[in-house]
């Protein structure tokens, strides 16, 4: 799950990990407001919305006076704002953070992940700040410094100091550091994060560090021990169809073909999209069933495949082993008979009761095509939407 | 022969007295694998069918002998009920919850390094050595005893395709494994392919991938330096966007690494026979193992 950057500077400022002054708006009076309570000029005014590249999309601008923070607050509110994160629709700009101005010496970049292959938490820093950090390890990966934590045994007082002098921080600032990257640390671990980023994190000409931006993401998995976390979810920046979907513990993604498809297991529903690709057409969606997939819940999932426009043909393919075929096809029927499908729908199954779920299919009296194996599937359905 | 179980296994299932755990117990034990114990906190002296029932691990190894321990306990206390079973003194875990969150596995796997027991899974449908021991939930009928072809995936009915593909083509099994779709696991490919090397009775492997983190990658190197049976490989998630978590937690692809091009590039490098379409993979694998 992600959050916005004011929620999480707000995160930050209970783990005592220094941000700048600021405070959200959600209009240009409130941003008028937030703005003369900093005291002084110049401020940021920063779109919030769940993707990176702001500031090169025009979603992030500096105002010397009330009239121009009123100015720009008014123009990046409600813009779409488009960036390499976005994809070319853009994100609607619905809140925005108000900032003090810095005085920036130095900007670095600072991160902790879990890193799958050594199951140890890992820092990352960088005096390569404010870039994108992917670029900055492909061409210059010497000057990313690394930091494996063993999460049995927490953060050590050595790895705050192979970071602080791999940063070549001053003497005074490795002082405001060291607090923050242990509070940063517990923060991760505290709240079952799957991301914290700051890039930048700036050292200013006061020889303090501050994170100029925060980036926060949380481990699904861990949500159920967390409300306070699920409070900040922003269902405006998700695709409705996927929130629709989560709400019957289905996993859709939408994507931009006219092939809909519906299988059980994950790999199998990627292999499948795949599939479908080599046939020559393009998958509409993923869209998982689970193993434990019952009536009901297969007819949301068509419901949902069809309310894409885009979408042109469906292919279902059912690998049944706990989620019988039988059950499997009286479902699809009955959901083929409540929406009234408007596109030739493709049945694939294989698996425990086979035999009786083709036999009601067949007998269903519905417009539905079997294949015999997954390659037949395949070029059935792309025969159908080219 | 086979790797990791056979029929003298003795299996006890954490979480037996629960809708899944009973379920599949039950089936488990009906296709002939000694399902000796089960256990549930607060639950000792029951039964469930002819299966005794214990409060802790500990107990029902004591009583039993049981050496594996089959684990259906909800994702909240799944970590717990691994470190559990490791304590207990049983040789293999195997862990099909899915949505353990992952830092709990982060600190289980530091743990159980230590610790003379190997952990299959989480988040995966178990191990069969087919006609010998079914411990997971994967459909028992689409397996055919007596190998000599080893499978391990990433995936669950990925999995059953891809073995019911090779039981089509009439060629059978040693032992199939899911690792499991999580990005952080106890046994990995390549714990896998070195025992399915040293196992006489596997002529072959099949490794199933998908997209995120770099496993398949290694497992490319140890096939290269240290394999000599034929591997087919086949990695799912070519079309999958970059970003998005295609169901399983570890299936994505982030800041560039993860991709299945990457992988599959891996493994061809490496001599893997490569299958780029699922649907011709029993052919495939009949003509590499012949």
């Amino acid at each position: 799950m992600k959050i916005h950057e004011y929620q999480a500077k707000e995160l930050f400022k209970t783990y005592n990990i220094p941000t700048p002054l600021g405070g959200a708006a959600f209009s240009v009076d409130e941003a008028c407001e937030v703005a003369a309570g900093l005291g002084g000029w110049p401020v940021v005014v920063k779109a919030q919305i769940h993707a990176g590249g702001r500031g090169k999309g025009g979603g992030v601008k500096l105002a010397r006076s009330a009239a121009e923070v009123k100015a720009v607050a008014g123009q990046i509110l409600g813009m779409r704002l488009v960036t390499h994160q976005t994809g070319p629709e853009g994100r609607r700009v619905r809140k925005l953070l108000v900032e003090q101005g810095l005085n920036i010496k130095k900007e670095l970049y600072l991160s902790i992940i879990p890193d799958r292959a050594t199951a140890k938490i890992v820092i990352m820093a960088s005096e390569a700040g404010g870039m994108d950090i992917e670029e900055v390890a492909a061409d210059t990966p010497e000057k990313i410094i690394k930091v494996f934590v063993n999460p049995l045994l927490g953060l050590q007082g050595h790895h705050c100091r192979q970071l602080a002098f791999g940063l070549n921080l001053p003497p005074a600032a490795i002082k405001s550091f060291t607090p923050m990257i242990q509070g940063l640390y517990r923060l991760f671990m505290e709240l079952d994060c799957s991301l914290v980023e700051i890039n930048p994190l700036v050292l200013t000409a006061e020889e303090t560090v501050i994170a100029l931006d925060a980036k926060v993401n949380f481990d699904d998995n861990a949500l159920f021990r967390h409300r306070e976390v699920l409070e900040l979810r922003d269902l405006d920046e998700e695709n409705p169809l996927e929130v629709e979907a989560s709400k019957f513990n289905l996993n859709y993604i939408a994507l931009d073909g006219n092939v809909g498809n519906m299988v059980n297991g994950a790999g199998l529903a990627m292999a499948t999209m795949d599939i479908i690709k080599l046939a020559g057409a393009e998958p509409a969606n993923f869209l998982d069933v689970g193993g434990g997939a019952n009536a009901a819940m297969v007819e949301n999932g068509f419901r949902i495949i069809l309310s894409d426009p885009n979408v042109k043909g469906v292919l279902i393919n059912i690998f049944g082993g706990i989620l019988r075929c039988d059950i499997l096809a009286s479902g699809v029927v009955e959901a083929a008979r409540k929406t009234g499908i408007q596109v030739p729908v493709v049945v694939r199954m294989e698996g425990t009761n086979v035999e009786e779920g083709r036999r009601i299919l067949a007998e269903s009296g519905l417009n539905l095509i079997t294949a015999a194996d997954l390659k037949d599937a395949a070029a059935k359905v792309a025969g159908i939407v080219n | 022969m086979s790797i990791f179980v056979n029929k003298e296994t003795r299996v006890l299932v954490q979480g037996i007295t629960g809708k899944e755990g009973q379920f599949h117990a039950r089936h488990c034990a009906a296709y002939g694998t000694q399902i000796v114990a089960g256990v549930t906190p607060g639950k000792a002296g029951q039964r469930m069918d002819d299966i005794p029932v214990f409060n802790t691990v500990a107990d029902a190894v004591r009583a039993t002998g049981a050496d594996c321990s089959l684990i259906f306990v909800p994702p909240a206390f799944a970590a717990d009920a691994i470190l559990e079973a490791a304590d207990a003194g049983v040789r293999l875990v195997v862990a099909i919850t899915e949505g353990i969150p992952v830092l709990d596995m982060m600190k289980v796997k530091n743990y159980i390094e230590s610790r003379p027991v190997r952990l299959i899974g989480p988040n995966c449908p178990g191990i069969i050595t087919p006609g010998e021991a079914k411990i997971g939930i994967m459909p028992a009928a689409i397996h055919t005893p007596g190998g000599p072809i080893g499978v391990v995936s990433r995936s669950g009915t990925l999995t059953y395709e891809v073995v019911h593909q090779l039981t089509r083509q009439g060629i059978g099994q040693t032992t199939c494994i899911g690792i499991g779709g999580d990005p952080v696991n106890g046994t990995n490919f390549v714990d896998c392919l070195s025992a399915f090397e040293q196992d006489p009775a596997t002529r072959g492997v099949v490794m199933v991938g998908e997209i995120g983190g770099n496993a398949e990658e290694t497992a490319a190197e140890f096939i290269q330096k240290r394999m000599t049976k034929p591997v087919v490989g086949f990695i799912a998630g070519l079309t999958a966007p970059p970003g998005r978590r295609m169901g399983h937690a570890g299936a994505i692809i982030s800041g560039g690494s993860g991709t299945a091009q990457a992988k599959i590039e891996a493994m061809k490098r490496a001599g893997i026979h490569v299958c780029a379409n699922l649907g011709v993979l029993g052919e495939l694998c009949r003509e590499v193992f012949k």
